[in-house]
């Protein structure tokens, strides 16, 4: 139960700068997930917290404590890696009591410790196994429970959920987040998986290129992206950007695509005022791209045609992959839909969740609304 | 399968049946010698002698060559200059191993006290420490320990190689998770690199078992088992090339071969397992 704070971390391997000035506050029991790309510095960002990795510049608090200098074994920290790292010449419960046994708990507290993890992990009748006879699902478990056991006041995941099958990584997503719920303890969390950091975590910190793109609770990154890259790394399937140009037309504001327009509600139009005539990106997220015959009748919005290209019918929704003029766009639209391979189809665009990017790099987003 | 199995027959089973009978004959061959030949094996003060330095050979070698092995993979694994130092201790695998005993015989060189020693190993003693030179090869209480350090020298490059490379099979990630768990890097090497590194080094210890088995080019060009340094190989080429008694060469080739064949059967063995396990 501790407090993290990184200041001004930085980490070259040799002239390669992996991560960049990160600065963040971890408040006690938050479950914060570093989510990015591979290569965006989110892992070695972990293991300088770790202290498996020495620092270049900058500072980490943990708890009260200034932990620079301290070992890994100083920490208070517990971590659990992406292939378990478990010992296997030890059996399960050797693993799970390694770490007590070196910091020299009684034998009666260790046995109680272990019982204890292995309760909540449901891998009681596992204790006596060496890890080679435990499935993928189960080596995770024990991982977690080595964790578990030193009741640190950090845990640390490394990537832990990616070598599960698809079915088992749903499943251990719920149970983490169940165990962080009932252990109250605060959590770093290292995924690529932006569907792992949405589900999980309090708190999300978008990297890119080792640097913090932006920090927010899942809603927050998934309805308001600082920028182009984060509003196409969050979100499956991804938001559709297509390159446009804001005009003024008839006393109204408009997305010129080339292809089609589409009027900007008028609530959004002071925030674009200064974007006339400017190239821009549009971004709109999948969800927002209805069916013209099924769409709810309240939505403000501009519709475009389209021809389907491809049809992915996922039973509770349909995926249309569709082109409108030179756009290639995907639409998460309602499975009662008619659309047919090759057809054309009317599709409405939610209009009040538009996102503008601007054109040049960084593609900070344009202000077009207020937060609540 | 069978052109296979007449090879093997041919090129090996005929020859240790061949050998195995010619055991129980006499020097040549001519008159059937019961155990005669194993009971002079057992027996004779020589053979004994030899029996004796083989089971030093076995424990010295092999415990020095392995651990030292295990020391010198674990410390380079740490250093930039790795490879390099990993290079230099192999290199003694190149020399062919009479070569290396000659050179050694340079470096045991002995002249009595007050002459110039021209061997390096009495030019340290003598002139840096101030104690009398030794005679390395001739006194009986050190030329065996001097013929298996030459032996070591040899080996331990192997030793090191097979074992260095058992340790880069241990994932960084299961030291790393020791680290966190609390563990010092004392504790780490005893407690997680020792016992994962069991197989390899359970592979160069055998190996290392049968080798000892054989010393042989050593001992015969630097004392020729001479002044109480001989050893079962060196004197199974001398039954056989000096004094021409087939019959107890022949015993005591297949002793040695009797004597590698539970390492060999406990390396297949293991081996299996370790597929098995796979």
């Amino acid at each position: 139960m501790a407090k993290v704070v990184i200041e001004n971390l930085s980490k070259y391997f040799d002239r390669v700068e992996a991560v960049k000035n990160f600065e963040l506050e971890i408040d006690d029991k938050e479950f914060v997930v570093l989510v990015g790309p591979s290569g965006c510095g989110k892992s070695t960002t972990l293991r300088c917290v770790a202290g498996l990795e020495e620092m270049t510049a900058g500072e980490i608090h943990i708890g009260d404590q200034m932990v620079n200098d301290l070992p890994p074994r100083d920490r208070n920290i517990a971590m659990v890696f992406q292939d378990y790292a478990l010992y296997p010449h030890m059996s399960v419960y050797q693993n799970m009591a390694f770490g007590l046994k070196l910091r020299k708990y009684a034998k009666a507290e260790i046995n109680q410790r272990v019982r204890e993890a292995a309760e909540i992990l449901g891998i009681e009748e596992l204790l006596n196994r060496k890890p080679r006879e435990l499935s993928g699902g189960q080596r995770q478990r024990v991982a977690v429970g080595r964790a578990i056991v030193r009741k640190p006041s950090v845990f640390l995941f490394d990537e832990p959920l990616s070598n599960l099958d698809a079915k088992l990584r749903v499943q251990m997503r719920a149970e983490l987040s169940k165990l962080h719920q009932q252990l109250q303890t605060t959590i770093i969390y290292v995924t690529h998986d932006q569907v792992e950091a949405m589900t999980m975590g309090t708190k999300i910190v978008i990297m890119k290129d080792g640097e913090i793109q932006q920090v927010g609770t899942p809603m927050e990154v998934y309805e308001y992206p600082v920028n182009l890259f984060v509003g196409g790394f969050i979100g499956s399937p991804a938001m559709n950007f297509i390159p446009a140009k804001i005009i003024s037309k008839d006393s109204e504001l408009s997305v010129d695509a080339g292809s089609f327009e589409l009027v900007i509600p008028s609530e959004k139009e002071q925030y674009l005022q200064g974007k006339i005539n400017e190239e821009v990106i549009f971004g709109i997220r999948p969800e927002d791209m209805q069916d013209k015959s099924f769409a709810e009748k309240s939505i403000q919005g501009g519709s475009i045609q389209a021809v389907v290209e491809v049809v992915e019918p996922l039973g509770s929704e349909v995926q249309l992959f569709v082109i409108s003029g030179e756009h290639s766009l995907v639409a998460r639209v309602d499975p009662r839909t008619q659309a047919r391979l090759s057809e054309g189809i009317k599709l409405v665009l939610n209009m009040d969740k538009i996102h503008i990017f601007e054109k040049e790099p960084p593609h900070f987003r344009v202000k077009t609304e207020e937060r609540p | 399968m069978g052109s296979a199995l007449l090879f093997l027959t041919v090129y090996l089973i005929y020859p240790i049946l061949n050998t195995a009978y010619i055991s129980f004959l006499g020097r040549s061959s001519k008159e059937f010698a019961g155990l005669g030949n194993y009971w002079y094996v057992f027996t004779n003060t020589d053979m004994l002698g030899a029996l004796k330095n083989n089971l030093l050979w076995l424990v010295l070698f092999t415990s020095i060559t392995v651990s030292l092995g295990i020391a010198i993979a674990v410390l380079t694994d740490r250093v930039r200059y790795e490879a390099a130092a990993k290079a230099l201790v192999f290199l003694p695998m190149a020399i062919s191993f009479v070569a290396a005993s000659v050179i050694w015989r340079f470096m045991f060189e002995f002249r009595p006290a007050g002459m110039d020693q021209i061997g390096l190993m009495n030019a340290l003693l003598s002139n840096l420490l101030g104690f009398k030179p030794v005679a390395w090869l001739v006194n009986t209480r050190v030329n065996n320990f001097a013929l298996i350090g030459v032996g070591i020298w040899v080996w331990t490059g192997f030793s090191t190689v097979i074992l260095s490379a058992g340790l880069k099979g241990i994932p960084v990630e299961i030291l790393e998770a020791a680290r966190i768990d609390g563990a010092s890097e004392w504790r780490i090497f005893w407690r997680i690199i020792l016992p994962m590194m069991r197989t390899t080094i359970l592979v160069v210890a055998t190996t290392m078992v049968i080798i000892v088995l054989k010393v042989f080019d050593i001992v015969y060009v630097m004392t020729n088992g001479n002044l109480g340094t001989e050893v079962i190989a060196n004197r199974m080429y001398k039954e056989m090339f000096n004094y021409h008694h087939f019959g107890r060469a022949s015993a005591i080739a297949i002793i040695l071969l009797l004597a590698v064949i539970p390492v060999i059967v406990f390396n297949i063995r293991r081996f299996r397992a370790q597929e098995a396990a796979q």
